[in-house]
This record gives C-alpha cells, structure tokens and sequence, in this order.
C-alpha cells in the first residue's frame, strides 16, 4: 500500500492493454480563448440530462423565469433539477428532440430569454470549509450537478459515498481526438478547478487525490501544477497519449495499476473519479451558489469557420452553436455530439446542449473516413490488440452476428466500454460496436422478458389459487344453505331476463338483444356448470347486466335526444359507446349467423334436405338481421356526428374513429364469412351438392351485403370531414386518407370472395354423381341446379331467395314460441 | 442538405483489407526475385499462372453463390494465395499442376468452408499438400540452381516445358534436370536426408555442389530474401512477431539440441532456418490471420508448435521439408488453443 | 441339473437387480416432470391462450407429451427454437403463419369511455387490472403480458392493445429509422 503511494507520488504511471493512436486533431480548437456566445433566442432545457430519475417540474407553461432558477425539483433517488439558463418566458413544455443516439423525444423546457439575463439571488460562500458535509452535498446536489464528462452520473451520490475513498482521481486526460474543452477550461481555470478538488477533498478525505491530463497538453499541465503549489495531496500526474486512456477504468489501472472489478464500480476499490468540469461546476455552485446552467463545449471539423471552445448555455440549440461559429456545410454533412470515437450523430441540429454535451463536430469527408462496406473477418485480431478491456473483439462479433447471447455473456460482452478502438482498426471495416450495442440491448430485453415472464407466471398461479379458494368457500357457503331455495332463486333469475327482454323488445334492436339474453344464458349455463348452484352470485349478476341494460338505454334515449338538441361532447362519446356496443353486438350476431350456417348443414345433411335449407335460410335471416342492425349502427354514428359537426371538430374526429373501427369490423366480418364460403363446400359438397350450393349463395349475398356495408361506413367517413373542411383541412386529409386505406382493404376483401367462387364452382360440378344418386324429392331441384352449375348462380340465388322467404315465416313462428 | 447518421467511431485507421493483402505480396517481392534468379523464369510463368487461374475461378465461385465479384476479388486474399503457391511448386511443374493448386484452394478449401475468414485451413498450403501426395514426381521436380544446369535453358524452353513437357530440342524436364555429374538432383533438405539414411554423414553429403557453407545453394538467399520482407511487415505492423518469433526460436532451439545430441547426422540450425521454405513458412504462411491462432498467447504456442513439428517431420518423417504438413496439423489445433488462451478481460480476476 | 444352477443363478440374479432397481426408484424418486418445468420457464408466461390450452404451463405438459412446439404466437420464433433445441426436435415455421418478431404490447383502457363492468378484470389471466364495478378500470402496464384476452370481452370495446412504447432503455440502434432533417 505505502509502496503504491510511494509510486504514485514519484510520478509512475501503469498502462492498459490495447489503445490506438488516432489522430489528435486538437490544435484545430484548443488555441484560442473560451468565446461566449450570444444569447440565442431559444433555449430547449430537457428535464432528464443525467443516468436517474426525471425531476419533478415547477414551472408551468407562459410562466416568467429568472436565470438560474430550478425548473424542476428532485422527485426520486439520483434525480437532480435543471435551471433557467437565462431569464424569460416559459413557452412551451413539451417533448423535444433528445440528445441521444435515439434522439428520442424528452420532456423539456422551452424558454424564450428575454435578454436581460437576469440571475436569481445567488447563496454566494466565502468559505467552503466552514460548511458541514450534509450542506456541500445540498448544494451541489440542488445545483443540479452530474458529471459532465459523458455519462451524466449525479454528482452529489457519487460525493456522498459512504465507502472509504483512497484515491480521488480527476479525469482531465480528454483522450477523444478534437475535444479540448477540458483543456482551455483547465487552462483559464485552474484556480476553480483546484477549489473544486479541494470541496471534494474536504467531503471524501482521501489519502491523495491524483489528477490525470495527457502529455498532449502541457500548458493545462503547468496551469494545473501552480494552481495546485500549496496542497500536497493533489498530484498533477501526466500520462501518456493513447486513446482511451479517458475511459475511468482505463484511468484507473494508469494511474493506480488496480482494475475496478467487472460488477463493481470504483468505490469498490476505493477510488472516484471525476471529470474536470464537474469539480468547475461544483466550485461555481459552492463558493458562487451558481447552478449548472452552462457548460464549455468544443466546436470544432473542418467545415466550422472559427473552430474553437464556447461557453454555452444548457438549451442552447446546436444550431446556433454552429451559426455563432461559422458552418457551410458538405453534402452528406454529420453533425456529432461528442468525439470522434465515441460520439454520436445528431438527425437535427435543433436539439438543445445537455449536461454532458462536450463537443460539436462538423467534420468534412477528408478528416474522417466515411464508412466503407462491411467487409469478411479475417480473424486477424487487430480488434483484440487495440481492445483496452482485454476482450475478444472478433469472437464477440461471431456471435452477436449469430445471435449467440449466451455466448456473448460468457466472453464478457458486458466489460466492453464501447470505445471504438476495435472499430476503428478493423481492416474489414466491420462496425463491431454497433452489433455490440445492439447485442447488449437484446440480452437486457430478454432478461427484462425473463423477469417479467416469471413475475406473471407468479400472479398468474396466485390467481388460479385465489379462483380455487373462492369457489371452494363458495361451496362450503352453499353447503349451508337448503338445496330447494336454490331452486326459487333460479325461477327469480328467470323471471328478471324475462322482465328485461320485455323491457327490451321493444327497440329496433331486438335480435341483437335476442343474442345478448342468449348469450347470458349461455354463460350462466357455463357459470352453473363451473360453479354448481351459486345462485346467489347468479342473481346478483343478472341485476347487474340488468342495471347496465338499463343505463344503456337511458343513454340510447339521451342518443335520440342528441339528435335534436345541440349536445356536448360528453354525450356524443356517451352515443358513441352505445354506438360502438351495438355494432359489436350485430357483428357478433352475424359471427354466430355465420357460424350456424356452416355448421347446421354439416349435422343436418345425412338426415334431410330440408331442414338443412330451412336451417340455413333461418341463418340467413339471422344475418341479414345482424347486417341491419350493423348498418343502423353505423347510421347513427354517422347521423348523429352530421348533426353536430359544424359545432365541433372534436366530435367529428371520434365519430371518424368510430366508423373506422366499425369498418374494421366489418371487414373482419367479410373475411370470416368468405371463410364460411371456401370452408362450407369443402365439407358439404360430398354430402350434397345443392346445399353447397346455397351455402355459397348465402355466403355470396352475405359478403356483399357486408361489402355495402362496409363501403357505407366509407362513405360516411369520407363525408363527415367534408362538411368540416372549412374549419380543417388537415384533419379531412386525413380522414380521407383513412377512407382511401379502407377501400383498398374492402376491395381486396371482395377479391378475396371472387377468389374463391370459382372454387366452389368447381366443388359443384365435382360431386354430381353422389348427388344424382339420391332419391329424395328434393334432388330435382338439385339436378336442376348441377349440370350447369358454372353458368347458374342466377338459379341458386333464386333457390335462395325462396329459402330465405321461407325460413323467414319459420322464424316468425319461432319468435312467437319463444 | 441533408443530415447523414453513422454509427460511432467515426474515424478509421485507413488500413484496408486490400491494402492489408497487397502489402503482404509486396513483402513477397524480395523472395521472388531470389527464387527467379536461381531457379529462372519459370516461377514468374507460375506465378502468372496462378494469379489468373485464382481470379478465373473466385469469380465463378462468387458468381454462383450469387454474390458480387469484385468485393471478393479486390480483397487481394486470392491473390496472395496464388502468389504464395506459386513460390512453393518447383517452377518448371506443368501448368496443370498449378491449376489444380488453385482450384482446390480456392474452391474447397476456402470457399466451401464459406470464403474468406471461415477457411479451417491455409488454402495455399492445403493445396500444396494435395499437389504434393497426388503428384509426387511433379512436385519434386525441382530444378538445381541455374549455375549447376548442364545448358541452360532460355524463358521460352521454360515457357514449352511447362506447357508441353518438352523443350524445343526435345528434352524432357527430367533429362534437363540431369546435373554435371549425371545424377538427377534433389533439393538440398531431400539431399541430406536422403544421404544420411545412406550412412553419409552431414559434413560429407554437404561436399555437395548444391551447397555452399550455409545450405543449399541459392536456397539461403530465398530465405533471406522471405526474412526481408518478413521483418517489413513487422516493422509495418502487418503481422504481428509473435508467430514468427516462436516459430524461427523452436525451430533454432530444437535443431540445436539435435545438433549437439547428433553431430553426424543433423545439419545444425542455420541450414534448417534457410533451406526449404523456412522463412516464407515463419513470415507469410504461418501468419496467415484466418487460420491461425488469435490471441497473444496463442500465437506464440502456435508458432512454436508449428516449429517443432516441422524440426520433427524434417528430422523423422518421410518428407524432406514440412512447413505445409505442420500448419495444416497445428491449423487444425487453433480452437483449441484459442479457446484456452483467451486474454483475462478487465476487472475479471486477480483483482486486489 | 446345469440348467437348474443356471436358472437358479439368473433367477438370483434378477432378483438383486430387481431389488436394486426397486431401491433406486424410492430413493431417486423425482419429483414432477422436470421435463414440463423447463418448457415453462422458456415459454413468455402471458397466459394469453392462444395455443389453445389455458395458459402456459398447460401448453408445457402438452408440449411434454409430445404436442407441437410452434403453437405459441407471443414467444415468436426465439421461442420455438428455444423449445426446439430443448425437445430435440426440428425446428419449424410457427403455427398459422405468425409473425417470427412478435410485436410486444400491452392493453390501454380508454377510461372514459370505460364503463366499470369489470368483465377485462374477471378475463386477465395476470390480475393486471384494476378496478371495480362501475368504477373506471385501469392496466398496471408493468404487469400487462399483453395476451389480447381482456379485448374480446369489453362490452364498449374500450381496449387498445397498443405497441409497447420505444423508450432510451429498450432502443435498438436502429439509426435508420430515425427520422433526418435538413440542415436549416
């Protein structure tokens, strides 16, 4: 340990395996003094610029801000407040561009300065050292410091480690080529950077705090040495240029030679790192009470006029950066945040600076190589020699081109710091990092789907125990009770559905609560047979559908109403729900129709024709019921939205939804009943002929009604937003645009159908034999339909139609019985 | 003007896959004209040869996996391998010789295997060995160094010799081989062998005319030659020094013992390092990247293993020389010593 | 009498291995089907059904028995190789034609439409969702495997099952897809 001291001050410095040597390209930036710029008209500040949780936002829209005042509060854990860069108006809060590889939008900020620049009272400190450590920590923390050199870790954590910290170490090595914002800052700031150092001394107490600044650098190095003269224990230490000696771990094993274990953090080996900005950020909060609201950033590439450092303001657009500098761009032009290595390219260049943006480089095609083809690996382990974590760069990329996560796990891919190193000396020009990058999101995805799928595995087995328990104290309730009551209480349920199908024959919409009661009793048989007598929770279900029955035509009642009197939103959506559940309802009810249809013929056949017919004829009634019913649906929509529409745009676009979800449906609806149709013959036509053939006229009015429907609703939708326009153009664009994209579908649908006509055509004229074969006195009607069965349809819509006229008089009877 | 996105690093070392193979043939040139020179014009009508018969058949093969031919082409890997192969056969083989080397690298043993980077073994050496236990006379056939020929033979009898078996005046290779002693001449490494399993001793088979005090005549300046441009591309950091490094130091190291075990019967070490193929072996065989080893550590027992082999073979085996016998063998051990060799990566273990 | 010390020895024989045997069966006795465990653990557990047994682990023992691999739509194509690779069987495009990536995505209620009648709450296989009769239900979205079964029975169809948003976290570097602008 002494004999590590001892190494460290006598100026040793270790090194790591790998690094490269690419081109510094720093004279470009680091000889003329930080500039400022003036202030722009915009200032884009997102909430989150740090690793943690967003703050918690204290200003609202058209509010007045003063510079420096927090825009947010810290909410949760590691979460730290943004400020006002400057004084002005809050315009907007909204999600903006982000600046992030994804660019994902972030909530942020907009503040429009007014140029006065106005400060809020600032908590200056003469003295930092009379501060107790829990008030250092408040005020960097509420100063909305984290670190600056890259990944924006919250400052006041890391300067609150509970762990014994032997080594601080300050990153100012600034190993990427072309940045030299740490540079210029350390060579104008020395002084602060020093106090900085000497606050987080006075927090952590280590044994020496060893700062790093590469060889490439001796004027920050001599400012650095004299502004540090009088404290011991902060050692200037100089390493050389070898890129990435800025990594922290890199760092670390330079000037330390230990290795920060692979899932531990420094702490751990009791050292911290921090990067030179962020100990200036912290001086200027301590001894200025000023919070981080600027930052300098290196503007820097060949097609910048005036290359050089700025000191911006968090928010500032990158645009504005490049125009203060001078920009004529290239074709093809990138913009990156960040170095060359490790930074990333920006799709816009109207995304405001961040906590940790350290760099704009507009670089042109000469100074960087522009990416060539991806080329075969010739396993010459350029990769593996430059690597500074040691790994295997080659064989990761095998398998995370195979997908091999396992693998990839088991070769450290976790260790890689995504440098570029390997990259950049690739002969074959592979993007290794980029399959990294995407390999490691993929090994967390599955390990979240891991978690996620246990955990609902857990809910999913709490929740059958739960079911089990509760039928189980079902029944023992039950045991209780006398069998015969149970019995009472069933003729009581009976008689409610009665009362309410009473109460709800009368409405148009008889069939679809027709299937609705079916349905219920359906389900209560299922219940029964489930839950063996619990009558009690039977009837309290059935009052409870009852009383929803209710409330639903209290609202169908306040939908007529609508009609006439000018209505507000509320109730438009209120009709449009109603809208909504009736058309599932009919939609369900054809679904049904349908499904008897190809299924009654199929049980019946063997036994007689006719009832086959009359089955299917009732089926056929069924749905054309449900397809009615469908379409008055869709005309109240449609209705009830014309009415209203020159008072709101609002309700004109719910209603378009609404007719493009019912659309939807019944086009689903077309698309199952052209199933029935290519299923149907299929397994009917050996049987009979003829039932496949009036199956398949069935199926064909039904696909055309549904079509007719469907290019209903179109017609309505496309309508609507005509008598808007006026009002707005943009959304019947797009309402027509919607309408347009329905067509299609519709019209591919009815190609679907025709499609498989000429299938079923076939299917008849296939099977006459058997047919002829039988003796039934409806086989005359069937051999007048076969023999010529391609050019008949007209003779089976006929047979048909005399179906359906009769299986309407059949289910009249049978509405009577019932 | 639109904004172009890439995925970082945004720069490049600018060392090409083309440029990376064009300078290792480079490298080839200081040999080449060594070999030219001793053994005649022969090798450049090979070496033509073989270039164009790589190029016929990578772009076929590409053409019927059905991708583009010139990626393939330009990434000069082919073109190595032709060059490599036509070093190593006796430059007055027949065209079909030669031929038949370049099908089977090209088409079997590199591009069955999946092309470039997935080849198991070196193609050229592969090749060599399958030239070499198919057509043994051929590929023994080596001609003694031009001074030690009865008459000489001009470009064009080399140019009708290889295309035709014979010379304009009729003679067939074999009687051109015929020394000035009448006695058909072997290459020095097969000379010794032979003569010490003859009862010869070293000192009395090396009073040959075919060897100077070295080794074998004209042999020592081919593998200075392959030294020459081998230490280019370290100092070009092409290929790294840990193959040839072990390679040349077991190979020294083992010759060496036997040396001093076996005065009579073994050459000593510097006829070892610069007779056969030695040197194009340690530099521009054994440091091909596919398929050698590809860690540090791998490489060096790589290398070595490779080094001992062919001190085993030359000594013991049945063959005079033995680079291509020992990196097809020692290729065939590289998973394993890769997957026992991997580097400790960062922050795993031996962490105080 | 050589047959008789043969029959007596193979006899003997048989017995002691039989007892041997009979011993091993108590003593190594394994519990359950470790076979049907490690289908389950590679199935996503979104209970949705849509194999056509309720739930996952149901679909584990059918797979056990010998059931298809290829019946499982939210595990997508990673799924099926998993459970091929496990059953040793071939591997084999999924069952009705679905897709290979399975898009992830979890139920939204819109609320005010909801209508409080708690028929998603009885259907939702996780007890994913919260509320109560009459009161506006909502989707813990954490907890949501996005199996589709609470959409069917909505009576107001008031349920989208909406694509699971892209977020920083679970970005995947598609730089493609990012939308470029002008330079302005």
């Amino acid at each position: 340990m002494d004999k590590l001291l001892e190494q460290i001050k006598k100026g040793t410095v270790w090194a790591f395996p790998g690094g490269i040597h690419p081109p510094q390209q720093k004279s470009l930036s680091n000889s003329a003094s930080i500039t400022r710029l003036p202030l722009p008209d915009k200032l884009i500040v997102a909430l989150k610029q740090h690793i943690g949780a967003n703050g918690k936002l204290l200003v609202e829209k058209g509010q007045y801000v003063l510079k420096g005042q927090p825009l947010t509060e810290p909410a949760a854990n590691w979460s730290v407040p943004v400020h006002a860069p400057s004084s002005g108006v809050v315009t907007d809060i909204a999600p903006m561009p982000s600046a992030h590889p994804s660019a994902l939008p972030e909530l942020s900020v907009i503040i429009e300065p007014d140029g006065k620049d106005e400060w809020v009272a600032l908590n200056k400190n003469k003295n930092p050292a009379e501060l107790s450590h829990d008030e250092l920590i408040n005020i960097i923390h509420q100063a909305g410091i984290s670190g600056m050199g890259g990944a924006g870790f919250p400052t006041y954590v890391k300067a609150d480690t509970k762990q014994p910290i032997e080594f601080l170490i300050v990153n100012a090595v600034e190993c990427e080529p072309y940045i030299t914002a740490d540079d210029v800052l350390m060579r104008e700031h020395a002084k602060e950077v020093i106090q900085g150092i000497e606050i987080m001394q006075q927090l952590l107490n280590p044994t020496l705090c060893i700062v790093g600044i590469e060889d490439n650098k001796p004027e920050a190095i001599a400012a650095m040495k004299q502004a540090a003269e009088h404290n011991s224990k902060i050692i200037i230490q100089t390493v050389p240029t070898i890129y990435p000696s800025g990594g922290e771990k890199q760092l670390i094993k330079l000037l330390t030679n230990r290795e920060v274990p692979s899932i531990g953090i420094p702490a751990d080996i009791g050292i911290l790192v921090h990067n030179t900005g962020t100990l200036f950020a912290v001086q200027q909060a301590v001894y200025e009470g000023k919070p981080l609201i600027e930052r300098i950033v290196t503007v820097t590439g060949n097609t910048i006029h005036k290359p050089g450092n700025v000191w911006a303001l968090l928010g500032t657009e990158i645009k504005h950066l490049l125009d203060c500098q001078g920009f004529s761009p290239v074709p093809q032009q990138s913009v990156v945040m960040g170095g060359p290595m490790m930074g990333f390219t920006l799709p816009t260049v109207r995304i405001g600076i961040v906590k940790t943006t350290n760099c704009i480089l507009a670089p042109d095609h000469k100074e960087l190589a522009e990416p060539g083809p991806e080329k075969a690996c010739i396993r010459c382990s350029a990769c593996a020699d430059a690597c500074p974590a040691s790994l295997l760069p080659q064989q990761l990329q095998w398998f995370a081109k195979s997908k091999e996560y396992d693998k990839l796990q088991e070769h450290n891919l976790f260790d890689c710091i995504e440098c570029g190193a390997c990259a950049y000396v690739c002969p074959s020009e592979i993007p290794l990092v980029q399959y990294y990058r995407i390999a490691k999101v993929e090994i967390k995805e599955q390990q979240a789907d891991k978690i996620k799928a246990d955990r609902a595995k857990e809910r999913f087995d709490a929740r059958k125990e739960r079911l089990e328990r509760e039928q189980e104290e079902r029944q023992n309730r039950h045991k209780r009770k006398p069998a015969a009551k149970s019995a009472d209480e069933k003729q009581k349920v009976a008689e409610a559905l009665a009362r309410v199908k009473n109460k709800s024959d009368n409405g148009d919409e008889k069939s679809a609560v027709a299937a609705a009661i079916a349905r219920a009793k359906a389900k209560k048989q299922q219940g029964e047979e489930l839950e063996p007598d619990n009558s009690e929770v039977a009837k309290e279900r059935a009052l409870r559908k009852e009383q929803a029955r209710k409330y639903k035509e209290q609202k169908s009642q306040t939908d007529e109403s609508a009609e006439t009197a000018p209505v507000d939103d509320k109730k438009s959506a209120v009709a449009a729900a109603i809208a909504r559940a009736k058309a599932k309802k009919a939609a369900q009810a054809l679904d049904n129709a349908e499904q008897a249809t190809n299924e009654e013929p199929q049980s019946a056949a063997p036994v007689d024709d006719k009832k086959a017919a009359v089955a299917a004829a009732i089926a056929r009634a069924k749905a054309k019921k449900a397809a009615k019913a469908l379409e008055e649906a869709e005309q109240t929509v449609s209705e009830a939205p014309q009415s209203d529409t020159p008072a709101d745009d609002k309700k004109a676009a719910v209603a378009a939804a609404i007719a493009r979800a019912k659309a939807k449906k019944a086009a689903k609806a077309l698309e199952e009943a052209e199933q029935t149709v290519s299923e149907a013959p299929q397994t009917d036509a050996p049987v009979d002929d003829k039932k496949a053939a009036v199956a398949a006229a069935i199926a064909r009015a039904k696909a055309k009604k549904a079509a007719k429907a469907l290019e209903e609703a179109e017609q309505a939708t496309s309508e609507e937003p005509q008598s808007d326009t006026p009002v707005d153009d943009k959304k019947a664009a797009v309402a027509a645009a919607i309408a347009r994209a329905k067509a299609k579908k519709a019209a591919k649908a009815l190609e679907d159908t025709e499609q498989t006509q000429p299938q079923e055509l076939q299917v008849d004229s296939a099977a006459p034999k058997s047919a002829e074969s039988n003796t039934d006195d409806s086989s005359v009607l069937i051999n007048a339909d076969k023999p010529k069965s391609a050019d008949d349809k007209k003779k089976a819509a006929v047979a048909a139609a005399i179906a359906r006229a009769k299986a309407k008089k059949l289910q009249k009877e049978g509405n009577n019985q019932s | 003007m639109k904004l172009t996105m890439a995925s970082s690093p945004h720069n490049h070392s600018h060392k090409s896959l083309t440029r990376l193979m064009l300078s290792v043939i480079a490298a080839c040139i200081p040999g080449l004209i060594a070999q030219v020179f001793f053994f005649g014009t022969g090798v450049l009508i090979q070496l033509v040869l073989a270039l164009v018969a790589v190029s016929v058949f990578e772009a076929a093969i590409m053409l019927i996996r059905k991708r583009p031919v010139w990626p393939a082409l330009s990434d000069g890997s082919a073109w190595l391998t032709a060059v490599l192969l036509a070093l190593s056969i006796p430059p007055l083989a027949p065209w079909w010789i030669i031929v038949i080397g370049c099908l089977f690298s090209i088409v079997i043993v590199k591009q069955l295997y999946g092309g470039l980077g997935f080849n198991l073994f070196n193609p050229a050496m592969a090749a060599y060995v399958l030239l070499l236990v198919s057509f043994p006379v051929q590929m023994t056939a080596w001609l003694p160094v031009t001074d030690l020929i009865n008459t000489p033979i001009g470009f064009a009898d080399q140019l009708r010799l290889i295309f035709t078996d014979f010379t304009a005046s009729g003679f067939s290779l074999d009687q051109v081989r015929a020394g000035v002693d009448g006695l058909t001449m072997a290459t020095p490494l097969d000379t010794v062998k032979t003569d010490i399993a003859h009862g010869l001793t070293v000192t009395e088979s090396m009073q040959k005319p075919i060897f100077n005090e070295w080794a074998g005549l004209g042999w020592a300046w081919v593998n200075l030659g392959f030294l020459a441009g081998g230490l280019y591309l370290l100092k070009a950091k092409i290929i790294n020094w840990h193959i040839p490094v072990s390679f040349i130091v077991t190979l020294a190291v083992c010759s060496a013992i036997g040396y001093i075990a076996s005065p009579g019967t073994e050459p000593g070490t510097l006829f070892h390092l610069l007779s056969g193929a030695t040197m194009m072996g340690a530099f521009f065989i054994a440091t091909d990247p596919v398929s050698a080893a590809t860690t540090n550590k791998g490489r060096l027992i790589y290398g070595a293993l490779i080094g001992l082999l062919i001190y085993l073979i030359r000594t013991f085996g049945g063959f005079p020389d033995a680079i291509a016998f020992s990196v097809l063998l020692i290729n065939i051990a590289v998973p394993l010593i890769d997957y026992y060799t991997q580097p400790r990566t960062y922050g795993h273990g031996a962490v105080k | 009498m050589t047959l008789f010390y043969a029959l007596i020895a193979i006899g003997s024989l048989a017995l002691i291995f039989g007892l041997i045997l009979g011993f091993a069966a108590i003593r190594f006795r394994v519990e359950g089907n470790p076979i049907v465990e490690q289908i389950d653990t590679i199935l996503p557990q979104t209970q949705c059904g849509q194999c056509g047994y309720p739930g996952c682990r149901p679909y584990a023992e059918a797979i056990a028995n010998g059931d298809e691999i290829n019946k499982c739509p939210p595990g997508g194509e990673s799924t099926m190789k998993k459970l091929a690779g496990l059953m040793g069987v071939d591997e084999k495009p999924l069952a009705g034609g679905e897709q290979a990536e399975p898009i992830k995505t979890v139920a939204y209620i819109r609320e005010d439409e909801c209508i409080g009648c708690t028929k998603c709450i009885q259907a939702c296989p996780v007890d994913a969702i919260l509320g109560a009769t009459r009161q506006m239900h909502t989707v813990l979205i954490d907890e949501c495997t996005g199996c589709d079964l609470c959409v069917e029975p909505c009576p107001v169809d008031c349920i989208d099952m909406l694509p699971v948003a892209e977020t920083k976290q679970n970005w995947k570097w598609q730089l493609d897809a990012i939308p470029v602008t002008q330079i302005d």
